[in-house]
């Protein structure tokens, strides 16, 4: 890879202070971003590691919402969210394999926004709220489109807070290499009714089936999906699947993921 | 370039590192510690796997800048004090746990790591934990026979045992 300034802030103030500089990139985990700059996809004239602060790393739990640090890892939401909403724990634990879970953190995958990555499903299916260093921004605003957010140059997400909902769980048809989600659907009940995120199959990115939403209202059951179907238009097509079979898995994963839920 | 000092298998050690230096160049070629294997280089095949603060990490996918200071783990401090190969790496050795032997480091390293949080995993625990962990020779049933040998369970009562 390209060379590039390394500097490693110790508070979120000068964390802040080095993204304003012309050519800064932040730096999470690490688990995309660096295997694209060796593939000189992307060339930051600095890198600012977010790994010294603590203030982005945790987990809590308080008034029917879980907070999760943007720098906290996979690994660490798996075993520490589990206790208060076990289908993002289980979410966490099904990214990557062990050593991508022990680098890889939530704000990191959120940044990135993958049309692939499994972590923007949960936060669009539970209505979650990003929050940044300069504002909180709901999930229906964050996402717009492949690798495209609504953060600005140089902003940074701090939290994400979950509203834990009744019933929710995640199944994904894991791209057996990458374990990406070829589809991967997150179907969550709560307050705010039912809300279904799919994941890996549109050229959007993550998207919020709302026929499916409408249907799992009116009576929470896999079979509430069985008159649906999903088109084609617009769906991923590469070497692993065609946009036909993805629009298929679609509705395979949210049936499972809806009698997961229970 | 910056001096980088970490503690590498008990002992202080320090190195210049550029910004872009991965932690997997900087042990190999800072501090000559070539156990370390990289393989891929795209962070997919784990062979570089060495453990960052008690967790493992790809050490060709983390920066060395970003880990200064941190205690770091490689395959040469895995063996006894004495020399001798520790019980799970002699577990490699009596069930024929590698071939060409270069994703091996990796392997340690990994099932190291589950061992340490899982004692006596099953078999498909293990198998599980390693998928991050590719053996191009494809000789995963000796792997993971070793590995559950180290945690010390009869592998004879498995069904990879009766090869």
């Amino acid at each position: 890879m390209y060379d590039f300034e390394f500097v490693k802030p110790a508070s979120l103030a000068d964390a802040i202070a080095a993204m304003g500089r012309e050519g800064a990139q932040a730096l999470a985990g690490g688990m995309t971003l660096l295997p694209t700059m060796k593939q000189r996809l992307n060339q930051p004239d600095s890198l600012v590691s977010l790994n010294g602060l603590a203030e982005l790393k945790g987990v809590s739990a308080a008034d029917g919402v879980l907070t999760v640090g943007a720098g906290t890892t996979h690994a660490v939401v798996a075993a520490t969210a589990a206790a208060h909403y076990p289908a993002l724990a289980a979410l966490a634990g099904q990214i990557g394999d062990p050593m991508v879970r022990n680098r890889g953190t939530l704000g990191g995958s959120l940044a990135n926004n993958d049309p692939a990555a499994c972590y923007p499903s949960a936060v669009l299916a539970s209505g979650a709220t990003i929050v940044t260093n300069s504002r909180e921004i709901a999930a229906d605003d964050y996402f717009q489109g492949m690798f495209a957010t609504a953060l600005d140059d140089g902003e940074i997400i701090t939290a994400v807070k979950f509203p834990i909902p009744d019933k929710a769980a995640y199944v994904k048809f894991a791209q057996p290499a990458s374990r990406f989600a070829l589809t991967g659907v997150f179907v969550a009940k709560g307050a705010s009714g039912v809300r279904v995120a799919v994941t890996g199959a549109s050229e959007e990115g993550v998207f919020r089936w709302t026929e499916a939403e409408q249907a799992l209202s009116g009576r929470f059951d896999a079979s509430a999906l069985e008159g649906l179907s999903v088109g084609a238009d617009g769906m991923i097509g590469d070497m692993h699947g065609t946009p036909e079979y993805r629009a298929h898995l679609v509705k395979v994963m949210t049936k499972r993921a809806v009698a997961a839920a229970g | 370039m910056a001096k980088v000092t970490m503690t590498v298998n008990g002992r202080t050690m320090s190195a210049e590192a550029e910004g872009r230096t991965l932690l997997s160049d900087f042990l190999r070629q800072g501090l000559g510690l070539t156990g370390t294997h990289v393989g891929c280089d795209t962070s997919q095949c784990g062979a570089c796997t060495v453990h960052v603060d008690g967790l493992a990490v790809k050490s060709c996918s983390v920066l060395a800048q970003d880990v200064a200071g941190a205690a770091v783990t490689t395959i040469e401090g895995m063996a006894n004090p004495d020399g001798s190969l520790s019980t799970l790496q002699q577990a490699f050795q009596d069930h024929h746990g590698l071939q060409c032997g270069f994703c091996t480091p990796g392997m340690v390293m990994s099932a190291a790591a589950l061992l340490a949080e899982n004692a006596a995993p099953t078999e498909a625990e293990v198998r599980h934990h390693l998928e991050g962990n590719i053996c191009r020779c494809t000789g995963y049933h000796n792997i993971v026979k070793a590995v559950l040998a180290a945690s010390g369970q009869d592998v004879g009562k498995i069904g990879i045992a009766a090869e």
